[in-house]
């Protein structure tokens, strides 16, 4: 086969968010295949410094607007273990309550608002406001409800007020929950009925493609890891699974720098590893919620899935899965007798501290150090994006020849490695990005 | 539905956490159909592939931070009719200045690679030092009530204000009790408002997101810090600063 393949992606941008996507084909030959990420820096790990453990959480937040709550909770945690503070349980399962309605709220834009349309054949939600105005209002119905969730534990979603080292702030009132509970059972899960019709109708749209990977989520005995635990877990290409510390993330997230991009990639025992809805997936699907794990059956998603473009399928199985877990946590509460008033837990100590939480796409690490007065000495955050780059690049790699050997054309290859990146929902303006695309002939 | 001519509304972003935009699509139904109405994107990169030529309103969220995007941001201002500086970032550099007081921060956070090209970056700057800004949507994130009631007057022909006042006032509106009253520190009193002062209503500290109202006493602001507010001299010189780090004269 002699073809000539040239896709070019460029946009330029700023932190997490920036994204290229280069393919050469020369006479059939592969000359260029990569996954660039030339992020404009901000250095968040810099500004820290010389910062009070009171207002750490507050900037780093602003690493990323989307899923601000989780860098939020991934802060407040590692400086609680920086300072021997134990939250006490209510803190633990608001907390908890809080990171799914982040998880839902995100999962509710990437699946609905970003990779929808590419199942659709249209470039993005506004032309399915005149043909499809029902299902557009039912997912911004389901957005809006993510974030009036997230707002009523962390007082906003984008930058949350009430989440600080030792608690919340402000407690939400026990009525608060209960108008919670009921706009769940009245609302949200006939609005996810609706989404779920239509997404079950053009699930069969999501590429063939598979790449056994090592696997890497949150680990906790009790529950599938989104907010609370100590551990991390993998799962290997053969079932193995295998345990690690949290606080020795440095050691299992391996940041190197690649010839191949100016990003940093991240590896573990593999050359590369996945995090995100996936990864938990896979590691801990027995932990899901019944709910959850029947609707994976009806939409045919099983572990050891090793397809990187049901990342999306396994995030509306994780959509089920934060609804009625968040159920069960808020009557837990309510039968428990209402939220009770509890001031903030005070530091024991000033060291160091790290911490892990489970944001949309992926594990996320935050570590910190303090000093005798309390200002942080340094920090350190590796997000989920950078830990899914060089798996993106090898996914890239088994992919083009792929696509190359069925003899798929031009647009064919371009819209299926942009679907892959997309895929791993790596941040949302990243994804959108890489929807810009510029041919060099 | 209006058959009246729609505005045209594109969103762009620089160096920020997007965190604004997403504040789009917290709107919800109602709010977010009824702008539908009267405006219509052209160009927003978070959510469509599409891209304009002819832009009415451009909301800009981000700081300008490298020389790479001065071309970008001249293209949007050649582009577009009215351009809006959409969050802290944007307005005044936002929570990215506090780089600004340092020297070491390419070798803090990237150590060896830090002489790399592309972690280029200088101090973080508004938007406004590279391109004309017609109007500002202060705060971090920027108040999506604001938004709406900004791009309503812009389609009515009125001119959009912002308060000129503290978020001291805001605070007294909805009854919250004075963080100094309880011995804590705030920046309320020379911050504008504006956002409806969530923060200490919240419990925590005003910590000027939305920028200083017209010549604030920063001075005075430090001596309430320490003397109020129980905070040690050099925090409240210097490390108050949070998201006004270039508006400040101690920098």
């Amino acid at each position: 086969m002699s073809k000539n393949v040239n896709i070019h992606v460029h946009h330029v941008t700023r932190v997490e968010g920036h994204g290229n996507i280069v393919v050469n084909v020369n006479n059939g030959t592969i000359e260029k295949c990569e996954w660039q990420v030339p992020e404009a820096p901000r250095f968040f790990e810099a500004m820290v410094r010389g910062r009070h453990f009171t207002e750490v959480a507050r900037i780093t937040s602003r690493i990323c607007g989307i899923c601000s709550v989780g860098h939020t909770l991934a802060s407040v945690k590692a400086t609680e273990d920086a300072l021997g503070i134990q939250i006490s349980e209510q803190s633990h399962k608001l907390r908890t309550i809080l990171k799914h309605a982040e998880n839902f709220d995100s999962h509710v834009v990437h699946v609905l608002f970003l990779a929808a349309p590419d199942l659709f054949g249209v470039k993005s939600v506004f032309p399915l406001v005149p043909t499809h105005e029902p299902v557009v209002r039912t997912a911004l119905r389901l957005k809006r409800f993510g974030h009036e969730w997230g707002s009523v534990l962390a007082g906003r979603t984008t930058h949350p007020t009430k989440v600080v080292p030792g608690g919340f702030s402000d407690l939400p009132t026990t009525k608060e929950l209960q108008v919670l509970r009921k706009r769940f059972v009245d609302e949200v899960v006939p609005d996810f009925k609706v989404a779920l019709e239509v997404l079950t109708s053009v699930a069969h749209k999501f590429p063939k493609f598979e790449r056994p990977t090592e696997y890497m989520a949150l680990h906790n005995t009790q529950e599938y890891g989104v907010y609370g635990g100590d551990q991390v877990q993998t799962i290997m290409p053969d079932g193995t699974k295998e345990t690690y510390r949290v606080a020795d993330y440095k050691s299992i997230t391996n940041e190197y720098v690649s010839p191949l991009s100016t990003a940093k990639y991240c590896r573990n025992k593999m050359q590369s590893y996945m995090a995100g809805a996936l990864a938990r997936f896979n590691n801990h699907y027995d932990q899901l919620h019944p709910e959850a794990k029947a609707l994976a059956t009806a939409l045919g998603l099983k572990p050891l899935c090793s397809n990187p473009y049901l990342n999306s399928v396994a995030q509306v199985v994780e959509i089920a899965h934060s609804v009625h877990e968040s159920l069960r946590l808020i009557d837990e509460i309510l039968d428990g007798g209402g939220v009770k008033d509890e001031p903030l837990v005070k530091p024991t100590r000033f060291a160091e501290g790290s911490a892990a939480v489970e944001v949309p796409r992926g594990i996320l690490f935050h570590s910190y150090a303090y000093d005798k007065n309390g200002m942080c000495v340094n920090g350190n955050c590796i997000i989920p994006t950078n830990q899914n780059h060089a798996n993106i690049q090898y996914d890239f790699e088994k992919l083009l020849p792929e696509m190359l050997a069925a003899d798929k054309s031009q647009d064919d290859i371009r819209l299926a490695m942009e679907m892959l990146v997309r895929g791993y929902d790596p941040c949302i303006s990243c994804s959108t990005h890489v929807l810009n695309v510029e041919f060099k002939q | 539905m209006s058959t009246k001519k729609k505005v045209k509304v594109a969103s762009f972003d620089f160096a920020s956490c997007e965190g604004c935009q997403i504040e789009l699509t917290n709107m919800g139904e109602h709010i977010f159909m009824g702008l539908l109405d009267h405006i219509e994107f052209v160009e927003f990169r978070e959510a469509m592939t599409e891209t304009a030529t002819e832009i009415d309103v451009a909301l800009v969220e981000g700081s300008f931070t490298r020389e790479a995007d001065r071309a970008r941001l001249e293209d949007i201002r050649r582009r577009s009719k009215i351009v809006i500086a959409m969050g802290a970032c944007a307005v005044s550099g936002g929570i990215n200045a506090l780089k600004n007081h340092q020297s070491d921060y390419k070798q803090a956070v990237y150590g060896k690679d830090a002489g790399m090209p592309h972690l280029d970056s200088h101090d973080a700057r508004p938007i406004a030092t590279v391109i004309k800004v017609d109007y500002v949507l202060p705060g971090c994130p920027m108040n999506k009530d604001e938004l709406v009631k900004v791009v309503s007057d812009l389609v009515h022909g009125k001119e959009p204000l912002i308060p000129n006042y503290p978020v001291c006032v805001e605070c007294k509106l909805r009854e919250t009790v004075c963080r100094y009253h309880l011995g804590e520190h705030c920046m309320g009193l020379v911050a504008r408002a504006g956002c409806g002062a969530p923060c200490p209503a919240h419990g925590i500290p005003c910590e000027a997101c939305r920028g200083f109202v017209d010549h604030p006493n920063t001075e005075a602001l430090a001596m309430v810090l320490v003397e109020k507010g129980h905070l040690p001299k050099q925090r409240a010189e210097t490390l108050s600063r949070m998201f006004t780090a270039n508006a400040r004269s101690d920098k």
